[in-house]
C-alpha cells in the first residue's frame, strides 16, 4: 500500500510537468507577443514591459523563470488586468466557485447515493423509473439548456406578490443564499444523474451477490442488509467516478458561472480568453490541473484503503 | 466485452432493426440532417434578412415563423437550420478526426505491446487527468476560431476512449491465426496493422464513435456558449441558445426552440448508440 501511494505520487510529478510544459509551448508556439495588438507603445515602454515580463530572455530561460516562480506559488502578472497579480485574481474568484461547487458535490453524492439505493431496493416501482429517466435526461440535456431553463422557472415565471422572480437570475450578491441556491441547484442536478445511476446498477449488483443472501437468510432486517453490508461494496464504483467527475466539474463550472454570471474561476478563464490574456488562462489551467490531478490520486488512494481486495 | 471478429453483419443488421425506436431515431435524425442541410437551401431565406413586419415574434404556424423571431426579425426557424448544419458537420467531421486517431493509436499499442504499449498507454492516463474544457478554452485563444481548428481542439481530447477500446480488441486481435499467418510470411508490423488488424475492427469503431459522437456535439456546443466556439456570421446551436439565454425574459422560445433541436438530436444519437452496441454484442446488457 505505502509503496504504491508513493509511486501514484511519483507518476503525478511528471503529469503535471507534462501539462504545464505543453500549455506553455503552446502559449509561446503562437505567433506575436502578447503587446503586440495595443496601441502603439513607445519604444522604451515595450522594452520595459519586455524587461519586466522577461519577454527578451530565450525560450528555456523563460520557462525555468516561470516554472520557479510556479514553485514559490506565483503564477505571474495578469497581461490585461493592469496592477492585478494572476495570484490576486485568482484569490478572489477561488470563494465563488468553492462556495458553489464545494457545496454542490456533498449535497450531489448523498442525494443521488439514496436515490440510487432506493431504485435498486424497489426496482421497476415508480422511483426507479424515476432514476433512471434522471439519469437519462442528465445525458441529453446539457448544463447550458438547463440553467437558462431553471433561470426562467424560478427567477422569471414564478413571481412573489411584489413581482419579483422568486430567485435573483444571477450574480453573486456577495455570497447571499438566494444568489447560491439556483447555481449550486444547477450542479447538483448535473452530477445526480450520474451518481444515482452508477449506485443503482451497483447496488443491484452487490444485491445479488451470495454474501447478502446469507445476511438476508440468516433473518436480519432488510434495512440492516441495504445500508450496514451492502452499502459500502456498492460505494466503490461512485468513489472510483469521483475522480471523473472532478474533471468533468470543472466543465460544469464554467458553464454555471457564465449562465448565472458568477465572478468565480470559470468566468474568469473565459473572459481571460476572449481577452487573449495569456498568463491568467495559463496560471488558471496550470492550477486546475495541479488540483485535478492531486483529487484523482486522493481518490486512487482512497479507493485502495476502502478496498481490502485490491492489492498493489 | 467479447469479440465480433468476423463481420457478418446480417444478423446484427436483423437484431437492430428490430429495435423500433432506434429506428425511429435514425428516422429522426435524418430527418433533422436532411432539414439542416437541404432545409434553408428550399426555403432560399437568408438567416440574417430581417422581416420588419415581425419583430420578436412567438413561434407561430401559420404566421410562417415557425419557431418565431428574434428582435431583428430573422426567422429562428432558417438561423436554428443553419446552426444546426454547423453544429452536425462539427461533430462529424471530430468524431472522424477523433476515432482516426484513436484506432491509429490503440491499433499501434496493442499490436506492438510491451513497453511501448505501456508507455503509450500512460500518455493517456495522464491526458485523462487533464481538465480538457481548460485546454480547449486555451487552445481556441491561442489559435483563434476557425471551423477547422474548433473540430481539431475537439478531437484531440475525444481519442481517449476510442484508444483504449481499440487497443483492448488489438490485443486479441493480434493472437489469432490470421495474424500469425500474415507474421510468418514476413508481412511486416505497420502492414499487419493496416491491412489485417484495423479492418477487424470496424464494427467496434463504429459501434463507439456512435457512442463518442453525442459528447462532441456537446462540447462543440459548450465552446459556442461560452463564444469561444464558431464566430458570426457563422452560428450553431451553441451560439443561438447562448444568444437565447441572453433574452429569456422577453424571448423565450429564442432559448427553447434551439435547445430542443439540440436535445432530441443528442438523445436521438445516444439511442442509435446503445442499439447498435446492444445488436453487436447482446450478452453485455
Amino acid at each position: 500500500m505505502f509503496t504504491y501511494a508513493l509511486r501514484r505520487m511519483l507518476w503525478a510529478m511528471p503529469t503535471m510537468l507534462g501539462v504545464i510544459t505543453a500549455c506553455y509551448l503552446l502559449l509561446h508556439a503562437t505567433p506575436g507577443g502578447p503587446f503586440d495588438s495595443e496601441k502603439q507603445l513607445s519604444a522604451a515602454t515595450l522594452a520595459n514591459l519586455d524587461a519586466k515580463y522577461h519577454l527578451s530572455e530565450p525560450l528555456w530561460r523563460q520557462y525555468l523563470l516561470y516554472l520557479n516562480a510556479l514553485i514559490h506559488g506565483d503564477l505571474g502578472a495578469s497581461y490585461r488586468y493592469v496592477d492585478w497579480s494572476v495570484n490576486d485574481l485568482v484569490a478572489k474568484a477561488l470563494p465563488v466557485s468553492v462556495g458553489v461547487g464545494g457545496a454542490s458535490i456533498p449535497i450531489a453524492l448523498i442525494l443521488g447515493v439514496s436515490l440510487g439505493v432506493a431504485a435498486a431496493v424497489r426496482r421497476d416501482r415508480w422511483i426507479d423509473r424515476f432514476v433512471m429517466l434522471l439519469g437519462n435526461s442528465g445525458n441529453v440535456v446539457p448544463p447550458f439548456v438547463l440553467g437558462p431553463v431553471l433561470v426562467w422557472i424560478f427567477a422569471i415565471m414564478l413571481k412573489t406578490r411584489e413581482g419579483h422572480g422568486w430567485l435573483p437570475a444571477g450574480g453573486w450578491g456577495d455570497g447571499a443564499w438566494s444568489h447560491r441556491l439556483l447555481p449550486i441547484a444547477l450542479l447538483v442536478l448535473i452530477n445526480v444523474s450520474t451518481i444515482a445511476r452508477v449506485m443503482r446498477a451497483s447496488m443491484i449488483d452487490v444485491l445479488g451477490s451470495p454474501f447478502i443472501r446469507t445476511a438476508r437468510a440468516k433473518g436480519l432486517p432488510p434495512r440492516i442488509v441495504v445500508w450496514r453490508h451492502a452499502l459500502k461494496p456498492a460505494l466503490m464504483p461512485v468513489v472510483s467516478l469521483l475522480g471523473a467527475i472532478s474533471i468533468s466539474s470543472i466543465t460544469s463550472a464554467v458553464v454555471t458561472e457564465s449562465v448565472f454570471s458568477l465572478p468565480g474561476l470559470g468566468q474568469l478563464v473565459v473572459n481571460g480568453a476572449i481577452n487573449r490574456d495569456y498568463t491568467l488562462v495559463l496560471g488558471i489551467v496550470v492550477l486546475t490541473t495541479v488540483a485535478a490531478v492531486l483529487f484523482n490520486l486522493f481518490v486512487d488512494l482512497a479507493y485502495a484503503l476502502l478496498d481490502p481486495r485490491i492489492r498493489y | 466485452m467479447t469479440m465480433m471478429t468476423t463481420i457478418t453483419l446480417s444478423p446484427h443488421v436483423l437484431r437492430f432493426s428490430r429495435n423500433r425506436t432506434a429506428l425511429l431515431s435514425c428516422a429522426i435524425l435524418a430527418c433533422v440532417a436532411f432539414a439542416c442541410f437541404f432545409g434553408p437551401v428550399w426555403l432560399a431565406q437568408d438567416p440574417s434578412r430581417s422581416d420588419w413586419a415581425a419583430l420578436s415574434l412567438p413561434p407561430t404556424l401559420l404566421g410562417g415563423h415557425w419557431f418565431g423571431t428574434d428582435e431583428l426579425g430573422r426567422d429562428l426557424f432558417v438561423r436554428t437550420l443553419i446552426g444546426g448544419r454547423v453544429s452536425l458537420e462539427v461533430g462529424l467531421l471530430a468524431t472522424l478526426v477523433a476515432c482516426s486517431i484513436g484506432v491509429a493509436y490503440g491499433a499501434c499499442a496493442g499490436y506492438f505491446g510491451g513497453r511501448i504499449d505501456a508507455l503509450m498507454m500512460r500518455v493517456v492516463d495522464i491526458m485523462y487527468a487533464v481538465p480538457y474544457m481548460l485546454i480547449a478554452i486555451l487552445m481556441m485563444t491561442l489559435f483563434g476560431r476557425a471551423f477547422y481548428l474548433v473540430v481539431l481542439t475537439i478531437s484531440a481530447f475525444s481519442w481517449l476512449d476510442m484508444a483504449r477500446v481499440v487497443r483492448g480488441q488489438t490485443l486479441s486481435l493480434r493472437t489469432r491465426e490470421f495474424v500469425d499467418a500474415a507474421r510468418s510470411i514476413g508481412v511486416s508490423g505497420p502492414m499487419i496493422v493496416v491491412r489485417h488488424i484495423v479492418p477487424n475492427l470496424i464494427g467496434v469503431v463504429v459501434v463507439y464513435a456512435t457512442v463518442m459522437a453525442p459528447g462532441i456535439v456537446l462540447t462543440e456546443s459548450v465552446l459556442s456558449f461560452l463564444g469561444l466556439g464558431v464566430q458570426e456570421p457563422m452560428t450553431s446551436w451553441g451560439v443561438l441558445i447562448e444568444d437565447g439565454a441572453q433574452k429569456l425574459e422577453a424571448m423565450p422560445w429564442l432559448l427553447l426552440c434551439p435547445a430542443a433541436m439540440l436535445c432530441a438530436t443528442l438523445y436521438c444519437i445516444g439511442f442509435v448508440g446503445d442499439a447498435l452496441r446492444d445488436a453487436l454484442d447482446p450478452r453485455e446488457h
